[in-house]
């Protein structure tokens, strides 16, 4: 491949060095397609996984799998996700909601206000919040800010309770509800959102920026029309990073979240408790046994896949639908 | 609607570095100024002070006077806002904002001033495009994105989008250096025709198109290198390019340095 200028490839003594390159160039090509295939077939042997073992307990299932709130997995088998699939898509959603203008927010305020002996330090301490681990989350959620936030919730429920979002719940006490771990759940996913939308929004290019505040905008203004509309797709992207992380986490819901005591009514209201899929899959892992009862909770294992999956494809859609106007 | 620029003992910093030193000179209005100077000598930096844009580079200050009809631009209490709006810019590379349509770039400034009805948008959009030259290319596609356009096309909608808010004068940093030669002629015929309403200032490093657009030409140099720029001269284009009163000039002009 590489010859020095003016002499022709292969001939004298680079000729070695060519071949050399040539392996190295067949290696490569080599390793890049197996890393691609290898990860195919993982995603196909999981999906197959999946499938297979949710199979034969769907067919047993004597209730409706998609419209059951009842989650009974001892023959004869009755189960359906409708609970745990609101429970999961409320807090994550509520979650989305909080964090997207707090991290869209601090994120414009490091790149275009803060002078740089402060945005730099506050970046860093933001990645750091990424680090701190999940169960840290879920204990200070359960044990630091459930007590003080309970008198909270009540209040909200006094002013608001007419709203079916806050609506009383009577069998949850303690604020460990799903209020209060869509509130932590949006401090979790706000450090990996934020520094997507810092990436982003430094990176609006300056002469937009400078075309935008020689025809008379103000900061404010300029942002809004130079910055802005730059980072939208990239500010979609991190909000479904967050949006996934959020659908999938396990051990911080599982410490705050009060369950549900058994036949409670259907309700609409945040003050509710329950489980998401994956805090219910990991509380009752230790009682799982191959079989039957495994793949039920393997079948909502498969929902919450497809889940993010179709999070992930739609956002892929807005992003690839404004691509026209984002070149 | 086009005023005087007087410009008094102008010092430019960026931090503590001076770039631009001890300049005064009066820019008449409905005439067309350029600027003319080795890479380096600080035009653009002292042309963004004329509309403020230089303050907004961070360390960027001046020292000195600037005043549009007697009116000082850096006094406490002007706005800089206010100022951009009176005396709008062009850039060296066209910047139409990506994710806007040719018509909503053309009315992003008075969109900015909270303008809403259609028949002042459509009115102003149409006068606009035609002053910079751009209508009957664009007409029958005004939704499509800015960025669709030709690059001389683009610089004719960013000239339409400094003139849909109705400056005072316009200033021009090296606007043609990104396009080609049939695109500079366009972009040159329009400067001819924008001195009938406005005052306008152009930098530029060809010496024939500031002979052939300008009717002032002001030369900057360096001192030496490292020193801050200053303005050599300046006087009539006729005069200048043909008998200069410093020598430096006449070298820079002739193509001896530069
Ligand atoms: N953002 C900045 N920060 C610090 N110094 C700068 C900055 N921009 C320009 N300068 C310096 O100011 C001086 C003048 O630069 P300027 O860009 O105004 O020159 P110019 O005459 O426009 O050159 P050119 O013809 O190449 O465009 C140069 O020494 C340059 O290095
Ligand atoms: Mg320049």
């Amino acid at each position: 491949m590489v010859g020095r200028a003016g002499e022709p490839v292969g001939l004298g003594p680079d000729r070695r060095a060519a071949a050399r390159g040539r392996r190295g160039d067949r290696l490569f090509h080599g390793a890049a397609a197996t890393a691609g295939v290898l990860v195919v077939l993982i995603v196909v042997l999981i999906t197959v996984f999946l499938v297979v073992h949710a199979v034969p307990a769907l067919l047993h299932d004597q209730a409706n799998f998609l419209t059951s709130r009842s989650w009974d997995v001892s023959v004869p088998m009755s189960f359906g996700i409708l609970q745990l699939l609101w429970t999961t898509v409320a807090t994550s959603v509520l979650a989305l909601a909080i964090a997207l203008p707090f991290s869209v927010g601090i994120a414009l305020f490091l790149t275009h206000y803060a002078p740089p002996w402060l945005s730099r330090p506050a970046a860093v301490l933001i990645d750091l919040l990424a680090a701190v681990p999940s169960i840290v989350y879920g204990l200070w959620g359960a044990y630091i800010v459930a007590p003080k936030f309970a008198p909270i919730q009540d209040g909200i429920q006094h002013l608001l309770g007419w709203i079916p979002l806050f609506g009383g719940v009577s069998a949850i006490s303690g604020g460990t509800t799903m209020l209060l771990v869509g509130i932590v759940l949006a401090i979790m996913v706000l450090p990996i959102m934020t520094a997507i939308n810092r990436e982003v929004l430094a990176k609006a290019p300056a002469a937009q920026q400078e075309a935008a505040l020689a025809i008379g905008a103000t900061k404010w203004e300029m942002v809004r029309t130079a910055v802005l509309p730059y980072g939208r797709a990239g500010i979609i992207s991190g909000a479904m990073l967050g949006l996934g992380r959020a659908l999938g986490e396990t051990i911080a819901v599982m410490f705050i979240l009060s369950a549900l005591p058994q036949g409670s009514a259907w309700t609409w209201s945040l003050f509710n408790g329950g489980e998401t899929f994956a805090s219910k899959i990991a509380s009752d892992a230790a009682e799982l046994t191959p079989g039957l009862g495994t793949g039920a909770y393997i079948a909502a294992g498969l929902v919450l896949f497809l889940l993010t999956f179709v999070v992930n494809a739609v956002a892929r859609l807005i992003i690839d639908g404004k691509k026209d106007f984002s070149e | 609607m086009s005023k005087r620029v007087d410009v008094s003992d102008l010092h430019v910093y960026y931090g503590d570095f001076k770039a631009v030193e001890d300049v005064t000179m009066t820019i008449a209005p409905r005439s067309v100024t350029a600027f003319i100077g080795p890479s380096g000598c600080g035009k653009s930096t002292f042309l963004r002070t004329l509309n403020r844009m230089h303050e907004v580079t961070p360390g960027g200050r001046v020292e000195g006077t600037v005043t549009l009809d007697s009116e000082d631009l850096y006094a406490p209490g002007v706005d800089p806002v206010a100022v951009r709006r009176t005396i709008g810019m062009v850039f060296q590379r066209p910047n139409p904002f990506p994710t806007m349509s040719i018509r909503n770039n053309v009315l992003a400034g008075l969109r900015l001033n909270g303008v809403k009805e259609k028949a002042t948008l459509d009115e102003t959009m149409e006068r606009s495009l035609r002053a910079a030259n751009l209508w009957e290319e664009v007409k029958d596609r005004l939704g499509k994105p800015g960025v669709s356009l030709s690059g001389g096309q683009q610089q004719r909608l960013c000239i339409a989008r400094a003139i849909a808010v109705e400056p005072q004068v316009l200033l021009m940093d090296e606007p043609c250096s990104a396009l080609d030669p049939i695109s500079t002629l366009a972009i040159e015929d329009l400067i001819g025709r924008l001195k009938a309403d406005y005052t306008v200032v152009v930098v530029t490093h060809n010496m024939q198109q500031a002979a052939r657009v300008s009717d002032s030409t002001a030369f900057f140099n360096l001192a030496a290198t490292g020193k801050p720029g200053r303005l050599v001269e300046m006087n009539d284009t006729a005069t200048i390019f043909s008998t200069p009163s410093q020598r430096v000039t006449e070298d820079y002009i002739s193509g001896r340095f530069g």
